[in-house]
């Protein structure tokens, strides 16, 4: 047993760490989030010429092949940078559903440009308010065209492409529903933005008519497929709330040693020092259920579905929380646009709706222990 | 990142298997099951007598305090492999809880600090369960500010003559020797003037009182001393630096990890699966699961800190604050688990003890979990842990850091 990262795997923590505080410092960050660029697009092109955006990829479609824990690596440092970038949609999302559901030729043609920055993708899975459910799925698949609207999607203003969920089947059943790929550039697809409450990453609504679209997957299987897809996200955006919550922690306790009140470091108060440890327990519960999800995910493992939902909803929490708290040690000034309080606040509550909410999450978790102990 | 056994851990696992499926006490395996923190009850037996008898079977095939060196009755064994042991030991590792204090604390500190000859005498006794050492810190004016304590020693000849009181003192009651942490300096400030020794209990002065606390069970004893006579070859470290030595006391406390901490969690899933409500069963209900899956990962999460831990450890590094999570968390969590399984009981959740649900296993649960908040450190002072030595944040103001001890005003217990 080892329950680590390798020296390989913290060295490229380090280089990732090293490159994103130079590329992405907060003030490139305020770019996407003043709204005056849609994603920083020299940050994309960097992370695809430093190999990050395949580095679990396999060398044969154009990735560095390098695995899961790699890339769990390389995700803990996107969330401690905040980075605008489609990083999740493209990687965790779309990329992964191609890996585990697309034909050799659907492979060859998205993963080289996914590796290389030139294409980002999505997955188009909900429609208006809701969890992932086959029953909240009403867009149609016909004929090889889609009708309907999807809504939000990640990413959806930038994307090339979509993974998209439809209805395939009136049985009321998981198997009503079948995974498709849309090239987002062709015939038969608006999209609009919409606001939402992390500007650094858009969302937005894409409706099709008749947009043509090609099968992913095998008919009636996209349910299945899509769980994977979640579950490994999970563990993948569980790596970023877990480096969005270090980095708010540390926000939080370098304002506290720095800032002084009633003649003292505030840090110097038990009530302050006390808020901040308890953010750093939550940090460490969630770094250790993700680990623990890392390892499951890297391995195929047959507790995946637990150790993913763990993951979740532990990293969840500890990114709200300690979000919510960074603000609190600010005080008044943790408030304002100007500081970068907020960044991480708004980060933390988008994503702990992007996959699902935590209420899903909750009983995701459960059913899958359940299981597991009839077994 | 691996979590399957190396070929030599695979064996390991394999041997400690056999050897525990032929020798463990199973009349006790069921009982020992459905324990929980609070209520560890055998019916038909004298759970020391089983805990000792248990302990000295391990001892004599080689399989007691497994990280020891062997010349003190240990096995050598890595942080990994006592790990596997206590997955493999299961429920009957409970037993081992009579031992924690000596096991954990009093023997690391003996080897640390004993004369060698010291070393060889009283060592493989403790590990073998024969001999149950207490660790004597804390007092009426001194529980989480240790080194508030005001038992005296004072030298005579070749003794030290030794009066005052501690508390909260675990397992003081059938303890044959202890580890006690005097001053022999009130003129000088409080950590300066501290020293350490090791006891019988037995001694002539020492008197046990056993504290009865809000559970109704008897845990801890005040103990009295009234010119206890300890021989100085029995010192622990020089004059005057007992605080260094209780340091490193409690740096043992923290790397004793590897054990199961109790949360409380697996014993209300197991309930909630069973359990029907007036609207169906338990674990279909919305806010139950909801509940269920917040403490889940804090279990799981407090599990694989732990093991996050044990990695570092084997590595070579040293053991961070990971242990003082583990009690923070698991103290008011294991809390919040018994207060919510009464609640599911409805007006019958009041019932305790035998008459009770479950036997009363969660209203014992509820009148013992408060001592865990309190015991080896409250709390505030794990977040103060954390907050200072983790997080760097600046220490709290100690108004008695530079006085003399005897000049500092004291009132309370401690």
């Amino acid at each position: 047993m080892n329950f680590d990262f390798s020296d390989d795997q913290k060295q490229l923590r380090d280089q990732a760490r090293k490159f994103l505080a130079e590329k992405c410092p907060p003030k490139a960050v305020r770019v996407v989030l003043d709204g005056k660029a849609p994603y920083d697009k020299e940050l994309w092109k960097g992370l695809a010429e430093m190999g990050f955006l395949g580095v679990a990829i396999p060398e044969e479609f154009g990735g560095a092949g390098a695995g899961h824990l790699e890339l769990c690596v390389i995700a803990e440092e996107m969330g401690r940078a905040n980075a605008p970038v489609p990083f999740s949609s493209t990687v965790y999302l779309a990329a992964e559903a191609l890996l585990i559901a697309g034909s050799d030729a659907q492979k060859k043609k998205w993963l080289p440009a996914i590796a290389s920055g030139e294409a980002i993708g999505t997955l188009a899975l909900f429609e208006g308010k809701g969890n992932p459910s086959p029953r909240n799925v009403k867009l149609t698949a016909a004929n090889g065209v889609l009708n309907g609207v999807k809504k939000p999607v990640a990413d959806g203003a930038i994307a090339d492409f979509a993974v998209v969920a439809a209805r395939t089947g009136s049985s009321g059943r998981d198997n009503d529903i079948s995974l498709f790929l849309v090239d987002l550039k062709a015939g038969g697809v608006e999209v609009k933005s919409l606001t939402n409450l992390d500007p650094t990453r858009g969302q937005a609504e894409i409706t099709f008519r008749d947009a043509k679209a090609e099968p992913l997957g095998a008919a009636g299987e996209g349910w299945g497929i899509l769980t994977q897809v979640l579950d490994r996200a999970a563990v993948l955006c569980a790596f970023e709330q877990v480096g969005g919550s270090d980095r708010a922690l540390e926000m939080g306790r370098d304002y506290a040693l720095d800032r002084i009140a009633f003649g003292r470091q505030i840090g110097s108060f038990q009530a302050v020092k006390h808020m901040l440890a308890d953010m750093y327990v939550s940090a460490t519960l969630a770094r250790s259920n993700s680990y623990y999800g890392a390892w499951a995910l890297s391995t195929n493992a047959a507790e995946l579905p637990e150790a993913a939902a763990a993951a979740r909803i532990s990293a969840t929490q500890a990114f709200q929380h300690c979000a919510k708290n960074n603000i609190q040690v600010h005080g008044g000034m943790g408030f304002t646009w100007e500081f970068d309080c907020h960044m991480y606040y708004r980060r933390a509550n988008a994503m702990a709706l992007g996959l699902g909410s935590l209420s899903y999450w909750e009983d995701q978790l459960i059913d899958r222990m359940r299981k597991k102990n009839a077994a | 990142m691996n979590f399957d056994d190396t070929p030599q851990e695979a064996e390991f696992r394999a041997t400690a298997r056999a050897w525990i499926g032929a020798n463990a006490p199973k009349q006790y395996e069921e009982e020992l099951r459905k324990s929980s923190l609070g209520r560890t009850v055998l019916k038909n037996a004298n759970i020391l007598e089983v805990a000792k008898a248990w302990q000295k079977k391990k001892a004599d095939a080689g399989w007691a305090c497994l990280h020891w060196p062997k010349e003190y009755g240990g096995r050598g064994s890595s942080p990994i492999e006592r790990v596997i042991w206590s997955q493999e030991e299961g429920p009957f590792g409970q037993l081992s809880r009579m031992f924690i204090i000596g096991h954990g604390m009093c023997g690391p500190t003996m080897m640390a600090f004993a004369r060698e000859e010291h070393k060889r005498t009283y060592l493989p006794p403790l590990a073998s369960g024969e001999k149950v050492w207490c660790q004597l810190f804390s007092e009426p004016a001194g529980g989480s500010d240790v080194a508030g304590l005001r038992t005296r020693a004072e030298k005579d000849g070749n003794d030290w003559v030794i009066n005052g009181q501690k508390i909260w003192t675990s397992g003081a009651h059938y303890s044959d020797y202890g580890i006690l942490l005097t001053r022999t300096d009130p003129t000088v400030p409080k950590h300066k003037g501290l020293t350490m020794f090791f006891l019988d209990m037995k001694s002539p002065g020492v008197e046990v009182r056993p504290i009865k606390q809000a559970s109704g069970a008897s845990d801890f004893n005040e103990v009295y001393f009234t010119n206890v006579r300890i021989p100085d070859h029995q010192r622990l470290g020089e004059v005057g630096d007992g605080w260094n030595v209780s340091l490193t006391t409690l740096m043992n406390e923290r790397s004793a990890i590897g054990a199961a901490v109790s949360t409380g969690f697996p014993e209300l899933f197991e309930y909630c699966s069973s359990l029907m409500l007036d609207d169906g069963p338990a674990i279909e209900d919305r806010a139950v699961r909801s509940k269920l899956a917040n403490w889940a990962v804090k279990a799981s999460g407090l599990k694989y800190t732990s093991m996050r831990a044990i990695s570092a450890l084997s590595k070579g590094e040293r053991p961070g604050p990971e242990n003082s999570i583990g009690k923070l968390v698991a103290g008011s969590m294991i809390q919040d688990v018994a207060t919510y399984a009464l609640d599911l009981q409805g007006a019958g959740g009041v019932v305790s003890g035998e008459d009770g649900e479950l036997a009363g296993r969660f209203q014992a649960m509820l009148l013992r979990a408060p001592g865990t908040r309190v015991e080896g450190g409250t709390d505030e002072i794990m977040r103060n842990i954390i907050a200072e030595r983790v997080l760097g944040l600046p220490g709290d103001i100690r108004v008695d850091k530079d006085v003399p001890f005897n000049k500092i005003p004291t009132k309370g217990r401690g």
